[in-house]
């Protein structure tokens, strides 16, 4: 009953996640586009609280849904007006696009069903360690250097495996603040816009 | 094979990683728009990091090839990351495109064609 009720939430998301991705693909106009983004991405939180990535799956709900989409509406709202919302591409790069993705679509899915201990279920020896553990500390823990899961194990200090993140968390923060200065430097308007797209 | 009603395997998300990597790119080959472009990223940032997270999952992957413990989260965290800040920088860039050009269509930044 349990399997079936997670079935049952997996396909539910799994289907909005693919429906909205292929409505954002096959979309037109570009506001709709954006929401359809913002529906997929919801799903795809769902996916992550499911596989039990709970703090993953807040953080893709906060700084996704809640802020990259924010942004990208702001740009849209800001760049396309008028006939830019459905701009076309001609019918044979269109076919193109389709045949070399349905290519790439098959190798995927070829590559995912092809090794045989991804299509069985986990050891079954494993599942009583397999409970929901709550991981949001030990992520914290590792961003700053420390695996406080690998710390209980049989490894000892310095071990491979056993470093954490503080490195890569340094270099994104300071790679965040360039991006912010970057961002404000590059988005400064240069020269007065023309007459005629300000608002009357 | 998969079955649809079974227990969840790594391959149920591999499947759902790869249909919105495969949008992800076709939107990205198709619009014309620049903010459709980024749209397509995202989708195709999110693709993967549904793979990261299934790797990563202590109920789906446990004790199988490519297991990746907190690592698989730990991935995917820097990845939401970095696209948020992509997403940042190429909207600046997107918005001095239209500032200069009054347009969003990608196909018509070609000055720097040879």
């Amino acid at each position: 009953m349990q399997i079936l009720g997670e079935a049952l939430t997996f396909l539910l998301f799994a289907g909005l996640a693919c429906g909205f991705a292929i409505a954002v693909a096959l979309g037109r106009n570009i506001v709709r586009m954006a929401f359809y983004l913002v529906g997929s991405l919801g799903a795809v939180a769902g996916l992550y609280f499911l596989a039990g990535a709970i703090f993953l799956g807040v953080v893709q709900l906060l700084i996704y849904v809640g802020g990259t989409m924010v942004l990208l509406v702001f740009g849209l709202m800001l760049t396309s007006g008028g006939p830019q919302i459905t701009l076309r591409i001609s019918r044979t790069q269109w076919l193109t696009a389709a045949i070399g993705c349905g290519l790439l679509l098959g190798l995927l899915v070829w590559a995912a069903l092809s090794v045989n201990q991804w299509t069985q279920p986990i050891a079954s020896t494993q599942t009583g360690s397999a409970q929901l553990v709550p991981e949001t500390s030990r992520l914290g823990l590792a961003l700053v250097g420390v695996r406080a899961e690998q710390v209980a194990g049989e490894h000892s200090a310095g071990a491979a495996g056993l470093m954490g993140y503080l490195l890569a968390f340094e270099i994104v923060s300071i790679h965040l603040l360039a991006v912010l200065i970057g961002a404000a430097y590059l988005a400064r308007p240069r020269r007065p816009l023309p007459p005629e797209s300000e608002p009357s | 094979m998969v079955g649809l009603l079974g227990s969840l395997h790594v391959s149920h998300y591999l499947l759902v990683g790869a249909v919105l990597f495969v949008c992800g790119v076709f939107c990205m080959a198709t619009k014309r728009n620049v903010i459709g472009v980024l749209l397509g990223i995202e989708l195709v940032l999110n693709g993967a990091n549904i793979n990261l997270v299934a790797f990563g999952s202590p109920m789906l992957a446990a004790g199988a090839d490519g297991f990746l413990g907190l690592d698989g989260q730990l991935m995917a965290i820097f990845v939401i990351v970095l696209a948020a800040a992509e997403a940042a920088i190429a909207l600046a860039i997107a918005l001095n495109y239209y500032n200069l050009h009054a347009t969003a269509d990608v196909d018509q930044a070609d000055e720097l064609k040879g």
